[in-house]
């Protein structure tokens, strides 16, 4: 059938379109970065256009620092949504609330950027390290509520009811048996959020605002480095274009080292015995 | 053998207050976009929505320019990312049915696709995907068919074509996914209906799994709308970011959300806050509404069945 | 002298029947249930069952699918009342205490009745040795020494030792079937309940892993009470001291189980015996 061949044709154009794509751009940010990579642009400060050896330094000091604070915040609110949903699935307000996890999971992060613009950066006077972690932590939190919440229902009924029928408590049936069960699901998901958030750009605009030096504290505007990428990208300089490729390189590449941590997580798990 | 309460109770109480959290948050998001809009709001009403005019320096502000960017953009992202993506989920759910290492691979691949952070797209949509388009297809459209409003106007690159170019890859991994998901849970009785009358390969995909597949798909085609609704760093960077409404792909544009990463700094005034915080109100309340019937429809199709998101 | 010796020889009879039922009646009863009943929702599954348990004794419990003899014994450990919307009412009585009291903690039931269940379900992510003392490490025991001795006498009541003595520390989804199962039974006999609930604990395993786990049974008989839901009447032939009968939430027959298969005295049991139903 000419038909067949012709859409069989065309489905193998869009699957190459897809691949290309994914390809060229990898791609594009090894060749186009790589040259610029080295220890110089990971720890020095950026600095006048006329000025050579400039870096990222104190965005990656930036990025780690909000990111991780970030984790601190959600980490606690996701996870415990999470186990909550899936432990107690008959409570309305389980149902309430999963459901409004699953819409903020879906919300341009723009807005929530701008919801902390309007709360932390405006109230408190001054861009801030604090106000981005705050937005990165808004935008962690429904993706570890929802991956925590799939782990968990994974785990089989009849394993929280044997731990039940030895006389162990509730409490201790779902934080010692039913989570660490599936802690290689949880793992994974605070890794995906955490990946997540170290890319986030436009929150961080409106929050965290950008630095050229290593901010002071917390309650300072703070540089990161998708941050740097945007403002670089955008100037007119041709050696700033090449900076920004290169902290392109640098994010995609702690991209990948996260990526890379999930999969050992999950292989570590699966001959290692947990211990009470 | 008497009775404690205490661990169980407390490890509830806990969890529960985490799931409030939650509510808490969505309820402070709203109401703080909506309290602090009200300004606006009272001033320009419901004439915002289509006020053409956002000039800061006169303090008339309406969102019209940049709802017609946002639509303009996600529209065109739509075109070209659904074909793409139903190509792809066809491939990976039908073609390469028997051949799952194939299927596994590609799906693979497109998921990394959703790995990469928007800024680094616009990046590439800036220095790499917007100049090739330029010369290689605007450019020679413009001589050509320049008279069409659609390819009026000298081509710069940044424009409405480029930005829905860029979005339309960046929507692709979700809308395969869930497609994928949903041609999964087509009935394999569907199919096989099909193949017992002497159907080919494609006529049994376009005869009988998509059509029972529409509804699911649709819901995947609106979930990836809103994606393309809310994404800001990847269409910031290509869309040209200048104030107008244009039918021509060759125009510079503005989205709600490039507007939002653009003006913040620039806002001064309660009255400009007040409007950007409404353009955010609209960008909300757009993203919500598109949001919540995708998951309806989806929910619908799959009855319930959990999909990845 | 025939009729004074045909009168020695009724009374004979007659003080012999007496013997036997007051055997029945002095053997001390562990569990007395009153008046059971338990449902889900609007359903009634369990219609009222009142029946007593005797100490040390294997009870089998059998009946047509439907007849509540899962949702039965699940109500002798208060795991019933887990799932929601679940009722329960009426008296569990375990060495004279009603365990439905409000005064009672439930936790502390399940310590005293235990369960083995139809799959073996050995946590996954922890070896044979912490399978069998799960339900004491997770409850604070810590002491080294102790913990070992349970093990090797929970695993050798269970007739599971000798086959993996060396292997302590191997996962316990890595034994095989038969094996989880008395894996299951060690952790069990572990906490040191009363009574063990095991509902057709064998379904899901061969002939030879199933001749084990009821010479586990028998062995544990005389310091363990052993109530067994189970299909299989070889198995309660062979195992069970006395057998009730389910039908449709209500008990219709209890006794000894050579009793209850022989001289059934419901119509319902013997249509099930001889295999019209069930």
């Amino acid at each position: 059938m000419l038909v067949d061949k012709i859409m069989s044709a065309l489905i193998i154009v869009a699957v190459a379109i897809a691949v290309i794509a994914l390809v060229a751009i990898l791609a594009d940010t090894v060749i186009q970065g790589l040259p610029v990579i080295n220890v110089d642009f990971l720890k020095n400060i950026p600095g006048p256009v006329t000025v050579p050896d400039r870096g990222i330094g104190p965005d990656i000091v930036g990025t780690f620092t909000m990111v991780g604070l970030a984790t601190l915040m959600s980490v606690p609110i996701g996870v415990g949504a999470g186990v909550f949903f899936s432990e107690w699935p008959e409570s309305r307000l389980s149902f309430i609330s999963s459901f409004t996890n699953d819409v903020l999971a879906e919300f341009p992060s723009m807005v929530i950027g701008i919801f902390v613009w309007v709360t932390l950066v405006i109230s408190m006077k001054t861009f801030s390290g604090l106000a981005g972690a705050v937005a990165l932590g808004i935008i962690m939190i429904p993706i570890i509520a929802r991956t925590t919440e799939e782990s968990l229902k994974i785990v089989p009924r009849t394993l929280r009811e044997a731990s039940i029928a030895l006389g162990v408590s509730r409490w201790k049936t779902v934080v010692r048996i039913v989570m660490s069960t599936g802690k290689a699901g949880l793992a994974t998901g605070i890794l995906l959020a955490i990946a997540r958030a170290a890319g986030e750009t436009a929150p961080l605009l409106v929050t965290a605002l950008g630095n050229s030096f290593f901010a002071k504290s917390i309650f300072e505007p703070t540089a990161a480095i998708p941050l740097f990428v945007f403002d670089y990208a955008i100037s007119p300089y041709a050696i700033w274009h090449s900076y920004a490729w290169g902290a392109a390189l640098v994010l995609i590449a702690i991209m990948l080292a996260l990526n890379l941590v999930v999969r050992l997580v999950i292989k570590r798990n699966v001959t290692t015995r947990a211990e009470i | 053998m008497r009775r404690r309460l205490g661990g169980d109770s407390f490890l509830r109480v806990t969890l529960a207050a985490a799931a409030v959290a939650i509510l808490i948050l969505m309820l402070a998001l709203a109401g703080v976009l909506i309290s602090k809009s009200t300004l606006s709001i009272s001033k320009f009403g419901i004439s915002f929505l289509w006020g053409s005019i956002w000039n800061a320096n006169t303090e008339i502000f309406g969102a019209l320019p940049f709802i017609f960017g946002t639509m303009y953009t996600s529209a065109l992202a739509l075109l070209f990312g659904l074909p793409i993506s139903l190509g792809v989920a066809i491939f990976i759910t039908e073609k390469a049915h028997n051949f799952p290492r194939i299927g596994n691979l590609i799906g693979t691949l497109v998921e990394l696709l959703a790995a990469v952070p928007s800024v680094i797209y616009g990046l590439w949509a800036l220095f790499v995907l917007s100049p090739f388009v330029k010369n290689y297809i605007e450019i020679p459209l413009h001589n050509s068919l320049g008279f069409i409003p659609l390819f009026a106007g000298t081509p710069f690159g940044l424009d409405f074509l480029n930005a829905g170019l860029i979005l339309a890859i960046m929507i692709i991994p979700t809308v395969s996914a869930i497609t994928r998901d949903i041609l999964n849970a087509v009935p394999n009785s569907q199919r096989e209906a099909m193949y017992a009358i002497g159907a080919t390969h494609w006529e049994v995909i376009w005869k009988s799994v998509l059509p029972y597949a529409r509804s699911g798909i649709f819901g995947a085609t609106i979930l990836g709308l809103g994606r393309a609704v809310g994404e800001t760093m990847a269409v910031t960077m290509v869309v040209g970011n200048q104030i107008k409404i244009s039918p021509s792909l060759f125009s510079g544009g503005y989205t709600l959300a490039s507007l939002l990463a653009n003006q913040v700094f620039e806002a001064s005034g309660k009255l400009f806050i007040s409007s950007i915080i409404e353009i955010c109100l609209v960008l909300f309340l757009l993203a919500f509404v598109i949001n919540v019937i995708a998951r309806f429809l989806i929910w619908r199709m799959t009855k319930g069945v959990h999909f990845r998101g | 002298m025939e009729i004074l010796e045909g009168i020695e020889i009724q009374s004979e009879r007659v003080r012999n029947k007496l013997a036997e039922n007051t055997k029945f009646q002095e053997s001390t009863t562990e569990l007395e249930i009153n008046g059971l009943k338990a449902g889900f929702g609007r359903t009634q599954v369990l219609k009222g069952i009142s029946l007593q348990i005797k100490q040390n004794s294997i009870t089998a419990i059998m009946g047509p699918s439907g007849c509540g003899k899962t949702t039965f014994i699940r109500c002798i450990n208060r795991l019933h009342e887990l799932t929601p919307g679940a009722t329960v009412e009426g008296e569990v009585k375990l060495d004279g205490v009603n365990i439905y009291s409000r005064e009672v903690d439930p936790v502390a039931v399940r310590r005293k009745v235990g369960m083995v269940f139809q799959k073996p379900n050995p946590f996954p992510t922890m070896s044979v040795y912490d399978n069998v003392v799960a339900g004491l490490k997770l409850n604070g025991v810590r002491d080294k020494k102790r913990l070992d001795g349970v093990v090797e006498k929970s695993l050798k009541m269970a007739f599971l030792w000798d086959e993996v003595k060396d292997e302590l520390k191997k996962s316990g989804s890595a034994l095989s079937g038969g094996q989880q199962q008395r894996l299951c039974i060690a952790r069990t006999l572990a906490v040191e309940p009363e009574i063990i609930l095991m509902d057709e604990p064998c379904s899901a395993l061969d002939p030879t892993a199933t001749a084990k786990i009821e010479e586990a049974m028998v062995s544990l008989k005389k310091d363990y009470t052993i109530v067994i839901v189970t299909h299989n009447m070889q198995q309660a032939a062979r195992v069970a001291d006395y057998t009730a009968f389910f039908y449709l939430g209500e008990m219709v027959e209890y006794g000894p189980t050579q009793q209850v298969f022989e001289k059934p005295k419901n119509e319902l049991t013997e249509r099930y015996i001889t295999g019209k139903f069930g």
